[in-house]
């Protein structure tokens, strides 16, 4: 990890959130912070609740109880659009990409909420808009050339092999500018090059544009390389927080999550 | 002329800003858009690099090792450095930093400019076995922000020095360009050798300038070519084609964005002067067999007829010899429904001169493109050489000779069979090895070039294989490996093949599938696999492949001097060769002594008379990890012919 990379003060903070659904409890009493320019990983098995809590940052989710505080601002009931009107972008654990859109195209969406021309104005690419768009599309082409897709930018995204796939959710997220990264599972299902090709962009997100990313990840290796601290959920409940190194040696984390030696 | 003779890079560079300053001299793909340099600003770009370098203490006689793809920035570093009376040294940007190490030290590198975070991450690795090097410019820096080394600096930050360097000592480069000869050391490249360490090969501006200039003469080339840059600069026929020729003549070379988009990149040029190893086109093809394979049933059958007239008439048509009016006719009408579109496809439909060369090229890849109305034509060349060889002059083409040598180069054919070569393009030497240079070049001045070959009635070259790859059969008949390869590696199926055979009783061979063809057909099949191995050792794939086999040897038994070279049995290896695992050369020519070698226990199965083999092999991964892969090979027998005109035996 690079030395300069300044790790700030937080800017997000969840305190004491409950989710349930029905019957079910989501998530328990969780309560962590996230600082900006770090990278921040929550792992745990299966139904831990991590999606949940990922819904619940960027308000598809509203918790029962609990707040979250984003940049100092306690939030009551945000929208999606809202959050990532604030910042806040994201991908998904299974992709959710236009299939048959180009990637150009697909990209172009995440610079919907930078757009400040009207419909009327770009129906009819007057002066303004016009000019707006070419600046839309340059941000566009810059993250295309940061993430290594300008062979496929006009494929339809769904003739794309599935770790491209991936890739071109991360360039839409990043086409927004975003503050906060949401990433779910962005290496699941991925073989070895793809993962290590992905670790490679998510690292350098975070080191070219200083923005702060909150990973989901399976795979152990990655979560321990990439990130600065780790968030553990079980059954909803946190179940550690701390560096890579802290949380490995956890025994309640051995235990529940990486397994017990009987 | 005018200003002096034009007998140096910087001194064209400098002619071609006086003369031509606002006409396109360079252009890159960036962000989406075409960026262009004219002539001027290349020779502003040039000034402000030699000039940051000459403030860094860059020296005459000095090298620069130049690492990266083709990006403008580094086309530009090397003519600075020639403008400083230094060498530039271009080196392979996929090469590993282990076979970095040689170079580094063979030239004593002090100096070095590389594209980006990759090639830095490469040239920091080998610094304690490189001691003498000071200075690391790059031209992308990102993800290098943080990287604290004192040796790194950006190319940007160098321009800038550079400028203020040019405002405090006017008149300073224009000076050193003086002071350049003609005679002085224009680039090192390092051949990639099938044996032992690189050679540095020593070629001055006069090599390099003459013989792009006869060559270009004779091909009628001026200003007005478009070029895609897109091969390795770190070899010769990049140099002479991208750089060597660009400031001859004063045509546009256009940098691709990336590896990967090559095809779309030049279908947007449309290069009129373009240049392809024979695997390139070997790759196109096979991506147009697969897509017309795809495509709907009326397409498909119109495609195929007039691919049929084209192989009958194109090639005459190209080299104006008389045809019939009837299938001029045919033939037009091809073009307007077939050949136009696909040259288009291709990128290829402003190609006026095209070249192939690097190694043999099969008869039928080559007609394939000429019949389509492409001026494809073969060359004969080395480093060595600076290229040009032998030219096939415009209609005069013949598919398995290079043609009659290029202007001012003469040629013979030794006692022994090889070609040897003096021309104005001869390099000086082989850097710091006096024993290599002098085993190459007689003191009168005659090449050795190591290929086998002789002149057919017309004078025309022809070229069979390595002079030290040529071998005999047990029975005393020629055995030229690379030929029967070659006809293999037609089919768009086999990727590689390696032939065994000298002083055998019999040629077996090793094949690897391609994995593209082979995996869309196996796919149209309803074939399920897991990936290369899998695939490859599929019943079904032996079979396809056998049948490609037993066309060769159906072509091989027509040729009285190679029917006893028919493959008697074969095997599909389980793994792809790799340039990585040294089983290729960088420029993926096989190593064919390394590889039976390392793969012994298969050629004692092939010839033991074995139906399978289990093999286990070391394999390094892209990432420099190394593993193994292993399997249980099937070998089979395929079927050969009586030679025409024996009696079966």
């Amino acid at each position: 990890m690079s030395a300069q990379r300044r790790i700030g003060e937080p800017i997000l903070v969840v305190e004491d959130v409950s989710l349930s659904f029905g019957g079910v409890r989501a998530l328990a009493n969780v309560s962590f912070d996230v600082r900006e320019h770090e990278i921040r990983a929550i792992i745990g098995p299966n139904g831990a609740g991590k999606s949940s809590m990922l819904n619940v940052i960027n308000g598809v989710y509203h918790p029962q109880t609990g707040t979250v505080t984003y940049r100092g601002v306690k939030r009551h009931r945000v929208h999606p659009h809202e959050a990532a009107r604030q910042g806040i972008a994201r991908t998904f654990q299974n992709i959710a990409l236009f299939k048959g859109m180009t990637v150009l195209d697909n990209i172009m969406t995440g610079r919907n909420l930078k757009t400040r021309t009207s419909f009327l104005e770009q129906a009819i690419w007057i002066g303004r808009a016009r000019r707006e768009e070419l600046e839309q599309r340059r941000k566009v082409e810059e993250v295309i050339d940061f993430l290594e897709i300008q062979h496929v930018r006009k494929t339809p995204v769904g003739r794309l092999p599935y770790g491209l796939q991936k890739r071109v959710e991360l360039a839409r997220a990043l086409a927004a500018e975003p503050d906060l990264l949401l990433l779910d599972e962005p290496m699941a299902g991925m073989n070895i090059e793809e993962k290590q090709d992905m670790c490679r962009f998510v690292l350098s997100v975070n080191e070219e544009y200083g923005t702060t990313i909150v990973l989901i990840e399976h795979d152990m290796g990655v979560v321990m390389d990439l990130s600065d601290r780790v968030v553990v959920l079980d059954y909803g409940k946190l179940l550690a927080d701390g560096t890579p190194d802290a949380v490995r040696a956890n025994q309640a984390v051995i235990d529940a999550y990486l397994g017990v030696k009987h | 002329m005018a200003d002096g003779a034009l007998d140096t890079f910087p001194r064209l560079l400098m002619h071609h800003a006086a003369v031509r300053p606002g006409r396109p001299a360079i252009r890159e793909k960036d962000l989406g858009i075409w960026q262009t340099w004219t002539w001027a600003e290349v020779a502003e770009e040039v000034r402000a690099i030699a000039h940051g370098l000459a403030a860094a203490g860059f020296k005459r006689g000095d090298h620069l090792a130049i690492i990266g793809a083709n990006r403008p920035q580094l086309y530009f570093a090397i003519t600075a450095a020639q403008a400083l009376g230094g060498i530039p040294v271009p080196l392979y940007e996929d090469a590993v930093a282990a076979e970095m190490v040689f170079v580094f030290q063979n030239a004593e590198i002090r100096f070095v400019i590389v594209e980006d975070q990759e090639q830095v991450d490469k040239v920091l690795e080998i610094l304690p076995q490189a001691p003498l090097l000071e200075h690391i410019y790059y031209d992308d820096p990102r993800g290098l922000r943080d990287y604290a080394q004192s040796q790194l600096a950006s190319l940007e930050r160098l321009k800038e020095i550079g400028r203020e360097f040019g405002k405090a000592h006017p008149g300073f480069l224009d000076a050193e360009i003086a002071k350049g000869a003609a005679t002085d050391t224009a680039a090192m490249h390092y051949t990639s050798g099938t044996t032992g360490y690189p050679k540095g090969v020593v070629l001055t501006h006069r090599n390099l300038i003459e013989t792009g200039r006869g060559a270009a003469e004779m091909e009628g080339l001026g200003e007005k070519e478009e070029v895609l840059a897109y091969l390795p600069i770190a070899w010769i026929g990049q140099n002479i084609f991208s750089y060597t020729q660009w400031l001859a003549c004063g045509f546009c070379v256009n940098c691709p964005e990336s590896g990967e988009t090559v095809t779309t990149d030049m279908r947007e040029i449309g290069p009129t002067y373009y240049f392809a190893p024979p695997r390139v086109l070997e790759a196109l093809l096979t991506q147009v067999t697969i897509r017309m394979e795809d495509a709907g049933w009326l397409k498909r059958k119109m495609f195929q007829y007039f691919m049929g007239v084209a192989r009958r008439v194109g090639g005459r048509i190209l080299d104006g010899k008389p045809v019939p009016l009837g299938d001029r006719i045919l033939y037009a009408l091809g073009d307007l429904l077939v050949y136009g579109p696909l040259r288009n496809a291709l990128g290829m439909s402003r190609v006026r001169v095209a070249y192939t060369a690097g190694e043999a090229i099969g008869p039928d890849l080559f007609s394939f493109y000429r019949s389509l109305g492409i001026n494809l034509k073969q060359l004969y060349g080395s480093t060595e050489t600076s290229v040009f060889v032998c030219i096939q002059p415009n209609g005069q083409i013949k598919p398995d000779t290079v043609g009659p040598p290029a202007p001012g180069v003469e040629l013979k054919i030794t006692e022994e069979g090889e070609i040897v070569v003096r021309s104005p393009g001869l390099f000086r030497e082989y850097y710091k090895n006096p024993e290599a240079t002098a085993e190459a070049k007689t003191n009168d001045g005659w090449f050795h070039t190591g290929d086998a070959g002789y002149f057919d009635p017309d004078g025309h070259l022809k070229i069979i294989d390595r002079a030290k790859d040529v071998g005999r059969l047990a029975d005393g008949t020629l055995f030229a490996p690379k030929y029967l390869e070659n006809k293999l590696k037609f089919f768009p199926f086999i990727k590689e093949a390696v032939a065994f055979g000298h002083q055998r009783d019999k040629v077996c061979a090793f094949i690897n599938i391609d994995m593209e063809a082979v995996g869309n057909w196996a796919e149209r099949r309803g074939l399920p696999y897991s990936g290369y191995q899998d695939l490859a050792a599929k019943p079904e794939t032996y079979e396809l492949v056998r049948e490609c086999v037993e066309k060769v040897n159906a072509d091989l038994a027509a040729d009285p001097k190679l029917a006893n070279s028919q493959i008697h049995r074969f095997v599909i290896l389980h793994k792809e060769l790799d340039a990585d695992d040294e089983e290729l050369t960088r420029t993926r020519k096989v190593r064919r002594r390394f590889i039976g070698e390392k793969y012994k226990v298969l050629v004692d199965a092939l010839y033991g008379g074995k139906r399978d083999c289990f093999i286990e092999t070391p394999v390094r991964f892209e990432d420099g990890r190394a593993g193994t892969v292993s399997g249980n090979l099937r070998i089979e027998d395929a079927k050969t012919f009586p030679a025409v005109g024996q009696r079966a035996a």
